[in-house]
């Protein structure tokens, strides 16, 4: 148990580093996404929308940073390690590849939540967005659970793009935008309609940010999906499937890699 | 633990179904290491040292047949093996930029459970010995190809292992970093005996220096193990010449010279440098009367004492380059 732990730390340690290193990273890492939300608030402003909505685009910010974060952090990076050798390490190292992934997911949680916090400060203040959270326990849990079921996902999705064999980028850009649009990042989930809606609650991002805006702004209620209650719930399930295939595709990902010699091999 | 050897490979293949169709890595390899050797493993680019090295660090299974790695099978005691082993590659850029090179080697400790502190006090010994104490706190990705080596050097020993892997560990370096890093291999040796040694290369200069015994492996077999002196006598009763003739003539009939065992004609500027092993005497004047028949001149011409190139070319037709 202390050297899984020693391995979760030394290798989340980069990330906890590189989120505190580089300011510029992080200056442009919170200007952008800001940029992008400031767009969607004057939009609901030229229609007049609810002034909730405008909170409801910050959430969504929030929580793509979090997605962003587990495509480019955890799903493709494995790839990335591949290509810089750091794979093969990490594959011959007596350490666990859980204990590494874990690593890798608590990093770049806290170097998300750097970003992400930065980006709540800023948008709250410059939008003038009232937030009363009815039930702070509930919502702390919802997020931390809507956390680990992305990284989750992400973890799984680490062994699969290797699996598929597929260049780390064509993946995640064919995952980034869908995803954005199906979780409601920037509108209600619940306009999509209930058939798009309940297919899209597979995805944590959807279930947790409707949980989440429902417990920010009471006022949304009517727009809510279902109780945030029932998405915790879903949203636990989602979270030990998610983590159980990422271990299921773990294994396997060893296994091809090392009987087809597809994971190390450049030529093939 | 109890066990013959370091290494034993048993009849070990490898093939790989790919795109481009079957390829055959290793076809039958047999080879064993002593406890305590550096080992080399000596062959041309696409030969089988990586392939063999990957099995032998769990990262890859034998088709066919057994490996030893400490006694344990490389097919089932991975998780017995992988805390007693390390490897580090030539051309590596394995470690993260935006860290340091003490962070760096930190954090790949601390998969094998290094505590901190014990692994802050190996890497400032590992850095004086390496000789890069001042780049410790430099960030990875401003280092040159020498330095980064060295730090992968100390990445690899950092570990403690019982068996270092080291494939093609001075590749593309500039001879003075190369030499540094040859030195602490062999003095790490000397400190600790019971260590073993598992050394890939082309460079058949570094395989004569540093190695105990070593393997020529070509197209995927072993064709010869023994140590670098009992290889040499291989071609010891052979002659081993080195020839420059200008200008560029075709050298394809010397093969047809009676006595004239292998040779590789290499292009330079103006002309043609050309290894050859003759078995009799006789077959060098033929050679010279060829190329002065040819209208080309011999600039240079010399008997040399063989080496492992020559114990290479001999065995398989071909160069190491």
């Amino acid at each position: 148990m202390r050297n899984f732990l020693r391995a979760v730390k030394g290798r989340a340690y980069p990330r906890i580093v590189g989120a505190l290193r580089e300011p510029s990273w992080m200056f442009w890492d919170t200007f952008l996404p800001l940029l992008s939300i400031s767009a969607y608030v004057f939009v609901y402003r030229a229609l007049q929308a609810p002034k909730e909505f405008e909170g409801f685009v910050i959430i969504g910010g929030v929580m793509t940073a979090y997605w962003l974060s587990v495509l480019w952090g955890m799903a493709s990076q494995f790839y990335w390690e591949k290509e810089t050798g750091n794979l093969q390490q990490y594959l011959m190292a007596p350490a666990s590849l859980e204990s590494i992934l874990a690593g890798m997911a608590l990093g770049g949680m806290f170097a998300t939540s750097v970003r992400v916090v930065a980006i709540l400060i800023l948008g709250t203040l410059i939008f003038q967005v009232n937030m009363t959270v009815s039930n702070p326990v509930l919502l702390l849990l919802i997020f931390l659970i809507t956390l680990f079921a992305l990284y989750s996902m992400g973890m799984m999705f680490a062994s699969l793009f290797l699996l598929w064999g597929r260049e780390a980028w064509v993946m995640n850009s064919l995952f980034q935008e869908p995803i954005y649009f199906l979780s409601g990042q920037n509108f209600p989930v619940k306009a999509l309609g209930p058939i798009i809606a309940a297919m899209a609650s597979i995805i944590p991002l959807t279930l947790g940010l409707d949980a989440m805006r429902q417990l920010i702004f009471p006022q949304s209620i009517p727009w809510a999906l279902m109780s945030p209650w029932l998405e915790l719930i879903f949203l636990s399930i989602l979270s030990i499937v998610f983590f159980i295939l990422a271990i299921v595709f773990l294994r396997k990902m060893e296994w091809i890699g090392k009987t087809k010699g597809t994971i190390l091999t450049r030529w093939l | 633990m109890l066990f013959v050897h370091a290494i034993e490979v048993r009849d070990v293949w490898r093939i790989f179904k790919g795109k481009d169709g079957v390829v055959k890595a290793l076809k039958g390899v047999n080879l064993y290491v002593k406890k305590g050797e550096i080992f080399g493993l000596l062959g041309p680019n696409g030969a089988g040292k990586t392939t063999l090295i990957r099995i032998l660090t769990t990262l890859l299974l034998p088709t066919k047949g057994e490996a030893y790695v400490l006694g344990y099978d490389v097919s089932k005691d991975e998780n017995k093996i992988r805390p007693y082993i390390n490897m580090v590659s030539g051309g590596e850029y394995s470690g993260y930029g935006l860290l340091t090179v003490q962070e760096n080697i930190w954090m790949f400790s601390q998969l094998y459970g290094i505590p901190s502190d014990e692994a802050k006090e190996k890497i400032k010994n590992l850095a004086k010995e390496l000789g890069f104490e001042d780049i410790l706190k430099k960030k990875v990705r401003t280092l040159s190809t020498g330095q980064r080596q060295k730090m992968n050097i100390a990445r690899g020993f950092i570990t403690d292992p019982q068996i270092i892997f080291l494939d093609e560990p001075t590749l593309g370096l500039d001879v003075e970093v190369a030499r540094d890093i040859r030195n602490f291999i062999k003095k790490w040796l000397m400190d600790n005996p019971d260590r073993t040694v598992f050394l890939t290369t082309h460079y058949m200069h570094e395989a004569e220096i540093m190695c105990d015994r070593i393997a020529i492996i070509n197209y995927g077999k072993i064709v010869a193990i023994d140590t670098p002196e009992n290889l040499k006598r291989m071609v010891g009763k052979e002659y081993a010449l080195i020839m420059n003739v200008q200008p560029k003539i075709d050298m394809e009939w010397i093969k047809n010279i009676d006595g004239v065992i292998n040779y590789i004609p290499k292009n330079i500027e103006e002309g043609v440098k050309i290894r050859m092993i003759a078995s009799r005497e006789e077959a060098i004047g033929e050679v010279v009367e060829g190329i002065l028949k040819r209208g080309a001149k011999i600039i240079y011409l010399n008997k040399e004492e063989p080496t492992l190139e020559d114990v290479f070319l001999k065995l398989t037709g071909r160069g190491l380059e």
